[in-house]
């Protein structure tokens, strides 16, 4: 079965890279899916919860606050703010993030602490999920 | 000539000193590692948003955008990159009059310290600072470049400032650095690369993928000119640290030379003194 390379890099170091079958992540315009051979492409992704197929059982499960994501010459490059493995989230951290995240959108009026909550909720709920506890 | 007393006090005073410059020495050098790593680290991520800000070139004119717009002011805001604090040398002190030079000749720039010897520099004197970050830290992390990357990008955006520069230490290797300073807004776009255009496919649109990269692009420069001068802050105070221990270990060797002189003359002051009270018996 044929496969397609996965690169996943912070500005700090490179987290991830791998062969893999299939890449599920959240771009802002909805769910993408990327088989090996797909065309060249470059997407905004949203903070979320990327899925990685490695093989028929293996699946891997990788928390991204967002960024962008680039395919190229059967290359997947994944650009994040923070890319995190379940193993490595905090996940107390992430719980309170998410509670704080979720009474600044209850408070907030104007749009752009709204936007900010937003993400930050999205970041958390990425996180929890990648460890499956929502 | 000193009393042997004090030479031996001061020997060992010495020594004490020259422990603790050795052992900043090393302290420094295991620190220079680690930012030498990082650095290396950071390099694919900053190579990336370059070469996909390039794909985006491919397809749009760069230069409609608002961040990349060249406005051909006077009001340039410098970022300014030192440590926080001292013993390593020249090494704050160059980046600081380095950074007046640039700055005296115009008097509509303003000025972001970051690092407190630089914080220190610039209040004392009479500059515009419109910011100022502190306890910057031995780890950088690329949060705190996102941070002043924000408040820079709100200031350009606003109208605020025509033209940003970052004036940081360039970090070559061990032994050698250099003061440098890059363009940080309106940002630079990397060169259209000759060769094969790959038609890519979009998400959402080029603008909006700009629109992202953008930010980003700039926070990676700035947090790669933070690692550059972090590097060159160890490197300056590991190489000021060998020099200090070096310099104490001469000053050992010229008074122990003084210590057994001054011994010496005791003795030979003694026997003399002997022999001249045994004469006087005769």
């Amino acid at each position: 079965m044929s496969s397609i390379k996965l690169d996943i890099v912070t500005p700090e170091r490179k987290v991830y890279s791998q062969e893999v079958q299939m890449v599920i992540a959240r771009a802002v315009t909805g769910q993408l899916g990327i088989l090996p051979n797909h065309a060249p492409l470059l997407a905004n992704l949203e903070p979320g919860l990327m899925r990685v197929k490695i093989n028929e059982s293996d699946e891997e499960q990788i928390a991204i606050s967002g960024g962008f994501l680039e395919v190229a010459d059967n290359i997947i490059t994944v650009l994040a703010r923070t890319a995190e493995l379940p193993a490595e989230i905090d996940v107390s951290r992430a719980q309170s993030a998410r509670r704080r995240a979720e009474e600044r959108l209850q408070e907030s009026q104007d749009k752009v602490d709204y936007a900010r909550a937003k993400a930050a909720l999205d970041r958390a709920m990425a996180r929890l999920q990648a460890v499956g506890r929502k | 000539m000193a009393n042997l007393k004090d030479i031996k006090r001061r020997i060992k005073s010495v020594k004490n000193t020259q422990q603790i410059t050795r052992a900043m020495k090393m302290v420094a050098a295991a620190k220079l590692r680690r930012a030498q790593t990082v650095l290396l680290q950071a390099r694919p991520y900053a190579d990336k948003i370059i070469e996909m800000l390039a794909r985006v070139g491919e397809v749009t004119d760069l230069n409609q955008h608002q961040l990349l717009t060249d406005r051909d002011g006077k009001r340039i805001l410098y970022i300014v990159i030192a440590a926080d604090r001292g013993l390593c040398g020249s090494y704050n002190a160059q980046v600081n009059r380095f950074a007046s030079e640039l700055i005296k000749k115009n008097p509509e720039a303003s000025v972001i310290s970051v690092g407190t010897r630089v914080r220190d520099y610039f209040a004392k004197r009479s500059y515009n600072v419109i910011g100022e970050y502190i306890d910057v830290g031995d780890n950088i992390e690329y949060r705190q470049a996102h941070e002043i990357a924000e408040a820079v990008i709100t200031y350009f955006l606003n109208d605020v400032v025509d033209s940003v520069k970052i004036v940081y230490t360039h970090y070559k290797n061990t032994m050698s650095r250099k003061n440098a300073v890059i363009d940080l807004l309106p940002a630079v776009p990397p060169e259209k690369r000759e060769g094969v255009k790959v038609e890519y496919i979009f998400d959402p649109s080029p603008t909006e993928v700009l629109n992202e990269l953008l930010p980003r692009y700039i926070a990676t420069t700035l947090y790669r000119a933070m690692l550059e001068s972090k590097a060159s802050e160890q490197g300056a105070k590991m190489a000021a640290m060998d020099a200090a221990t070096k310099n104490a270990e001469d000053m050992i060797k010229k008074l122990t030379i003084q210590k057994n002189r001054a011994r010496q003359a005791a003795i030979t002051r003694e026997i003399s003194e002997i022999v001249g009270g045994a004469d006087a018996l005769k």
